[in-house]
């Protein structure tokens, strides 16, 4: 029996997909009341008076909530484990609005329609402040985003409310200045990279109701059901053990529900009438309040000798985390953690800036984590120093990048487990036919040209990131695995299966998989951070080994063999020597019955103290028409290295997916705002997500490394997948017409403004 | 209003005031495939057939479809399950939240052309989205769902 490394369907597959009602809305009541949220028409503003009669008076209306009714105890929604680095900077509900969107009022009626009138008749008057708008003017902006004095930080993140910074980071190594003197070549650049959308199809929801003992039960569609408990539960000000949060099926993350967004208003909801509500956000809430990726401005220096050798990568710079801090100081941490240590025979490097305060919407986690917006400004930076040298790009990645075993500035000594890099970029440059087609292929006023760019990620995060897993044998002989990770559509519930079969020799169909419930689940941070495989699959592995020792120690008992001559073949427990067999099955049963016996189960919890990075290298191939500056994208190859493949087709998939998503930042996905601070793009006609036939062809293919300290030597692949294709394709173009586009996404306008630009130079 | 419907070939009497849609009342009535992804007509998931052809459910009001047949997933399980499983089997369901607006208009597809190019696939399914898959599996699947008539 081997799972491992098969491309097994996903144990859930065909009952989502034949639409059998398991997703948040559909688990809701009769009667279950509807909540819908008033939301600020302004970007920062001070409530100053409220009149809900009316609206309360409306027939249907069950309840209406203002400031004044709601617990004044601040928090993050971020879903991070405790202590989180995010500041706590919300409310409930507030008396200042500090983004359009931000809530106002929370109504709750026994229908849809009565909800939104009633909404309709709450009168709100406001004191109106100037907003901060741009990312650039917000420090030390005469508007002060967070004024409050009551404002908290569980650790120094290097806030400055006054300043509207939410955090600082900086990290430098070497002698910056020095170093870049002694460097024949220096290349300087500006980026910008939007706020991109996450999406998913499934808007934010969630159901709530009390439970036979007076708890308050959410149904949600959230990655983060434990976090989601605490942010309750400090939110409400009503103990842990008065929560319990379930996680159903869900339709797309993204890393939007790694944030707690929707779960208070229904939650308040009930406790106040003791009544079962639900919150379903429609699309344009989704878009305007909800979270999204941190906008960023970067300015890069690189320094390298002639020979192409990279000295130096200066990276220094800002995000928006928008209204609120939530997951403001770790994406910008990231945006330095997962570029620094890939070019490694650096001798001085710089990453510092700071995540800002402003009244749009709050930034927070989307696949990649500031990653993607490192990836971009640091390759887009080396893209343009193999231009200025005449190198090759890819020959100047193999000389620059770290290999296996190797240490990197960044890194302070510690060294690199495993990697097939080097590899991904030769099998990349074959499959794109690199050598044919670099720079640029021209046929009339139809250019060609190719790019591509590396990335790194991460596994769970280090030194934090902890997961348990229980699996049990059940009294019929089969596997109970309980879990609290929180399978988002990506697979994690059947590769997490295909890992405790192989341990335990046996058929998957001989297992069930529980996740998530806060009441039942062992603890698990939830799934984000590409940590769900690595992390979690860890402690069910281990857990599986343990359980299997157990079954051979019982089996050893019955047949008066010594364990280590047992073998398990799944459905037997064999004495190598004798034969002799004795079932799992009986083993199972008669742990169950009588004095003296106990159920076999095992517990494992898994934490490490590294996070080893997958790779991608991405290549572009892209049609430029140099009379309008259209760019088709006709072709990406992304070649992977996410340790050992547990399911090929799912992997595939996750990454193709990860790869149009990305190609969607790079070409389609424009993020505008109005004058007022009003986000324009909020819907899929004004924010256009990539469609089928918008993506070229995407090519996938994996080249294996083993990593030792994860399960069966897998990585991660979920989060790594979505880097490469802005840099690689900004660099095609480049190639192909000679504008370089910074500011995403790349538009025909900007490359036709680029190329008439360089006509008059 | 009162209205007659044959959904899924069964005949439901239903109070439904002017403005609600066709998809609220298929929820109401307990069709809970339909799902809601967009508010905006342009992502697919609420897509139903009326009277054999596929239509978004979410801008269709309920009244339109007076006197007509509806069928939504529920309806069509045994097919919609055989190309489920070949989508399972790319991992081109994901989140399956979009699936089975996406499958119900594969089906009407396959009953509609005949040796269908690439490209005609790709535009029958132009407003079907997906943010999980990146579209490439769910060619995959459809070509194999064809059999060998994708040309």
């Amino acid at each position: 029996m081997k799972w491992v490394g098969k491309s097994v369907s996903k144990i859930d597959g065909v009952a989502i997909a034949t639409g059998k009602p398991l997703y948040t809305e559909d688990l809701t009541v009769p009667g279950t009341l509807v909540v819908k949220l008033l939301r600020s028409p302004h970007a920062f503003a001070r409530i100053t008076a409220i009149d809900t009669v009316a609206a309360k008076a409306l027939t249907g209306v069950e309840c209406v909530l203002t400031h004044q009714d709601v617990p004044q105890v601040r928090y993050s929604n971020a879903g991070q484990s405790f202590p989180e680095p995010s500041p706590y900077d919300r409310l409930i509900l507030d008396p200042i609005v500090r983004y359009v969107g931000d809530e106002v009022a929370i109504v709750a009626a026994v229908d849809e329609k009565t909800a939104l009138a009633a909404l309709d008749l709450i009168k709100v008057e406001y004191e109106i402040f100037e907003p901060v708008l741009a990312l650039s003017s917000a420090i030390d902006h005469p508007s002060v985003v967070h004024p409050e004095t009551d404002l908290h930080c569980n650790f120094p993140i290097g806030l400055e409310q006054q300043r509207n910074i939410a955090s600082s980071h900086t990290v430098e190594i070497g002698d910056l200045a020095a170093e870049l003197a002694l460097c024949d070549v220096v290349v300087e650049e500006s980026y910008k990279t939007q706020a991109q959308a996450q999406a998913m199809m499934e808007t934010f929801r969630s159901f709530t109701y009390l439970d036979q003992s007076g708890r308050l039960v959410v149904i949600s569609s959230t990655q983060i059901p434990f976090h989601v408990r605490r942010q309750l539960a400090r939110a409400l000000q009503i103990p842990a053990t008065r929560i319990r949060v379930i996680k159903p099926r869900i339709g797309g993350g993204f890393g939007a529900k790694q944030t707690g967004v929707c779960e208070v208003y229904p939650a308040i909801v009930t406790l106040k009438t003791g009544k079962p509500a639900k919150v379903v956000y429609e699309r344009k809430e989704t878009f305007i309040a909800s979270n999204s990726r941190h906008a960023t401005e970067f300015k890069v220096r690189m320094g390298a000798s002639r020979d192409g050798i990279i000295r130096v990568v200066d990276i220094v710079g800002l995000s928006d985390t928008g209204a609120y801090g939530e997951h403001a100081p770790t994406v910008f941490a990231v945006i330095g953690d997962k570029t620094m240590p890939l070019y490694n025979k650096t001798k001085a490097i710089r990453y510092q800036g700071h995540a800002v305060y402003t009244n749009k919407l709050p930034g927070g986690a989307l696949r990649g984590y500031g990653a993607t917006q490192g990836t971009f400004v640091q390759e887009s930076t080396v893209n343009k120093l193999a231009a200025t040298l005449g190198m090759d790009p890819t020959e100047l990645r193999l000389k620059n990048l770290i290999r296996e075993t190797e240490t990197s500035l960044y890194y302070k000594g510690k060294k690199l487990g495993s990697s097939s890099l080097h590899r991904c970029i030769e099998t990349g440059k074959s499959m794109i036919g690199w050598d044919a087609k670099f720079p640029r292929i021209e046929q009339g006023n139809k250019v060609r040209g190719v790019g591509m760019a590396v990335t790194m990620q991460g596994s769970g995060i280090a030194n934090i990131d902890t997961a348990s897993a229980e699996i049990r044998l059940n009294d019929d002989g089969f596997y109970t695995v309980l879990v609290g990770s929180t399978d988002m559509g990506t697979g994690s519930d059947t590769i997490l299966l295909q890992m405790a079969a192989d341990v335990l020799a046996a058929d998957m169909d001989q297992f069930i998989i529980h996740a998530a419930d806060t009441d039942v689940s062992p603890f698990d941070p939830g799934s984000y951070a590409s940590s769900t495989t690595y992390v979690t699959g860890m402690a069910v592995k281990k857990a599986a080994e343990e359980l299997r020792d157990k079954i051979l120690e019982q089996a050893a008992s019955v047949l008066q063999v010594p364990a280590e001559q047992l073998q398990l073949d799944g459905e037997q427990c064999i004495d190598q020597a004798s034969g002799k067999t004795v079932s799992v099955a009986s083993i199972a049963a008669a742990a169950v019955v009588g004095p003296d016996h106990r159920q076999l189960s095992a517990y494992a919890t898994f934490g490490s103290p590294v996070s080893p990075p997958p790779f991608v290298a991405g290549f572009a191939e892209v049609e430029v028409d140099t009379e309008t500056g259209k760019v088709t994208l006709l072709d990406f190859v992304a070649v992977v290295d996410c340790g050992t493949v547990i399911n090929p087709a799912l992997a595939r998939v996750q990454t193709e997916g990860g790869i149009v998503q990305g190609i969607g930042m790079a070409l389609y996905e424009e993020v505008q705002y109005d004058k007022k601070g009003n986000l324009q793009s909020n819907s899929f006609m004004t924010y256009k997500i990539p469609g089928r036939g918008d993506v070229g062809t995407v090519r996938v293919a994996f080249e294996e490394s083993y990593e030792p300290t994860g399960p069966f030597g897998a990585k991660s692949v979920g989060e790594v997948v979505i880097n490469t294709p802005a840099p690689a394709i900004v660099a095609a173009i480049y190639n192909a017409v000679g504008v370089q586009i910074t500011d995403l996404p790349v538009t025909p306008e900007k490359i036709f403004l680029g190329m008439q630009a360089q006509k008059q130079a | 209003m009162k209205l007659e419907l044959l959904i899924n070939q069964k005949n439901y009497e239903l109070e439904a005031a002017p403005d609600e849609m066709l998809a609220d009342a298929l929820r109401r009535l307990g069709m809970l495939s339909i799902r809601k992804g967009c508010d905006t007509s342009c992502c697919g998931l609420c897509t139903v057939w009326v009277e054999g052809n596929p239509v978004l459910s979410c801008t269709m009001p309920a009244f339109r479809a007076q006197g007509k047949t509806v069928t939504t997933i529920e309806g069509i399980q045994p097919e919609a399950e055989k190309f489920a499983r070949i989508l399972a089997a790319e991992g081109s369901e994901q989140c399956g939240f979009c699936s089975p607006g996406f499958i119900m208009t594969v089906i009407a597809m396959k009953n509609e052309l005949k040796n269908p190019s690439e490209q005609a696939i790709q535009h029958y399914l132009a407003g079907n989205l997906c943010r999980c898959t990146g579209y490439m599996g769910q060619m995959r699947a459809i070509k194999t769902y064809l059999g060998g008539e994708v040309q």
